[in-house]
């Protein structure tokens, strides 16, 4: 479905992707890991064309994505739920479920939707007229979790959705993941939390210093000494 | 206490007025997170534009309004589209010097003015310029009236506007987060492009209402620039709601001043006013209303 091949990616003249290429196939949840620096929210960028991908290609779908402007990237049905949540702040809840819902069948659909996203988050609803800026953290994800969704995504990107959350919200923000998932959603995961991720995905990339250095599906990894060693610490 | 009340209410009306001013100062600050210094001289063109079509067509300011918003909705969205959206390009230009071109801009404008009209003094006396109604016992100027009247519609329209339609949620996205926004498949450009329209179009509302009770020459847009400045920074930078605060506080302090102290004070006041805010309330009403 989405295909990186061979991205290069710099700020200024600084290169922080090297070759980068991977997959995602239709229906899996794959996931991108690697530590704090690898250049997992580069990658994710450059997806959504804020970034360049150099002399490398990006399709979904066999559509080319990169040299489209980023404001039509959403078109091509691949909504990004950024790293820090970035939701508009001082917009309620409830309009920021709009600004996700602008275009085409999207904005079509839009009651419906907000409905789903409701009954996905009901705690979103008790306060949909509350400004986004006044959610607690978890809250805030769930937000642009569903700010996401509302474009009726094909291909959904999380941006490490557990940062800075309480345990119990880790868990229940990856059971989010995996409901969206199970209604048909392909999703492209970024993660520094290698436990919770390994045991759910389909297949995984590790990106180290800005290249692919290691590829396979969860179960491999969680049965391969290295990444138990380096990732688990067991 | 007649005095008191008289002057409480011409600073209430003019305030509504320099509200519409700070507002359209605001949204481009809160899209573009520039201060729009040729903000009084997009006033001052409305202002010429509106005089033309009275002295040469006989046109009545207030039915000018219908010529002179869509007049400078498109010059600004030119300024824009041509002028501010390129200088973002270029990386070796920080984004804070844009607001070294609207100096530039404000600059041409006025001599390109004075080049077709001269410097003279020029005003647009209608039949009701000086009209005054009197209300229990004070005397209030009708043309000050309908331009608060009018000025009051256009807030509260704008504010439906934006509350109201994607496009203005898009613009509020816009001005909060702008690469978010892209991410939601809104054009950041295309809404600056249209944010300076729009900005453009409410300080021209302001400057045709203006017209029958002011003078006109090619300088007047610094004194309004300035006056959009501290509306702006009185109303705590890039909050809406701030700005109709600082437009009233602006005009009291204005009318005040210059019954109470002397019509040469009416600008200094306003910047006292200004100084004190900057000395003891850094954010503006903001910091005291949260929205
Ligand atoms: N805007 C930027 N300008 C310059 N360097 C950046 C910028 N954003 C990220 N980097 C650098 O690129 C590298 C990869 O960053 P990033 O993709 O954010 O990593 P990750 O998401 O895996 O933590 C890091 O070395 C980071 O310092
Ligand atoms: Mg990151």
């Amino acid at each position: 479905m989405l295909k990186v091949e061979h991205i290069e990616v710099y700020y200024g003249d600084l290169q922080v992707l090297w070759d980068v290429s991977f997959e995602v196939r239709q229906g899996e949840i794959v996931v991108l890991l690697g530590a704090n620096g690898a250049g997992k929210s580069t990658t994710l960028k450059t997806i959504s064309s804020l970034l360049s991908p150099g002399p490398g290609t990006i399709t979904l779908q066999g559509r080319r994505l990169d040299a489209v402007p980023p404001d039509k990237v959403i078109e091509y049905g691949v909504a990004h739920v950024p790293e820090g949540r970035r939701l508009f702040s001082e917009m309620t809840v409830e309009e920021n479920l709009i600004v996700g819902a602008l275009k085409g069948e999207a904005k079509a659909k839009r009651e419906e939707t907000m409905k789903w996203v409701y009954s996905l988050f009901p705690r979103l609803h008790e306060r949909k007229k509350q400004p986004a800026g006044t959610l607690s953290g978890g809250e805030q994800q769930m937000a642009a979790i569903g700010r996401g969704l509302m474009s009726l995504p094909k291909l959904i990107m999380f941006d490490e959705p557990s940062l800075g959350l309480a345990p119990i919200l880790v868990s229940e923000i990856f059971g989010i993941v995996k409901t969206i998932h199970e209604q048909g959603v392909t999703v492209l995961l970024v993660e520094q939390n290698v436990k919770h991720t390994l045991a759910m995905c389909d297949r995984a990339y590790i990106l180290e210093n800005g290249r692919v250095t290691m590829t396979g599906t969860g179960e491999e990894f969680l049965n391969n000494p290295q990444v138990r060693e380096a990732y688990l610490g067991v | 206490m007649e005095v008191f009340l008289q002057t409480l209410v011409a600073g209430i009306l003019k305030g509504g007025l320099y509200a519409l001013i700070g507002l359209g100062m605001t949204l481009i600050m809160g899209v573009m997170g520039i201060i729009n210094l040729a903000h009084g001289q997009l006033m001052m063109i409305a202002m010429y534009v509106t005089y033309v079509l009275f002295h040469y067509m006989g046109v009545d300011p207030y039915y000018a309004l219908i010529v002179s918003m869509p007049s400078l909705f498109v010059l600004g969205m030119l300024i824009q589209r041509f002028l501010l959206n390129p200088l973002m390009k270029v990386e070796a230009i920080l984004p804070e010097n844009q607001v070294l071109m609207t100096v530039g801009i404000g600059m041409v404008l006025t001599e390109v003015i004075r080049f077709i009209f001269s410097s003279n003094y020029l005003s647009a006396q209608t039949s009701y310029s000086s009209e005054v109604r009197f209300v229990g016992g004070i005397s209030i100027s009708y043309p000050l009236s309908i331009a608060f009247v009018v000025a009051t519609v256009l807030t509260l329209a704008l504010f439906w506007f934006l509350i109201k339609t994607d496009l203005g949620r898009s613009i509020r996205a816009v001005s909060q987060d702008p690469e978010a926004a892209e991410l939601m498949g809104i054009n950041a450009e295309r809404i600056k492009i249209i944010t300076m329209g729009l900005g453009s179009a409410l300080v021209a509302a302001a400057g045709t209402l203006l017209l029958p009770i002011y003078y006109l020459y090619p300088d007047i847009g610094g004194p309004f620039t300035r006056r959009a400045f501290v509306i702006t920074i009185l109303g705590g930078l890039g909050s809406t709601v701030g700005a109709i605060f600082g437009g009233v506080t602006l005009g009291l302090a204005e009318a005040f001043g210059s019954t109470y102290i002397g019509m040469e004070f009416e600008e200094m006041i306003g910047l006292v006013i200004f100084l004190l805010v900057l000395l003891f309330l850094p954010g503006g009403f903001k910091r005291l209303t949260k929205v």
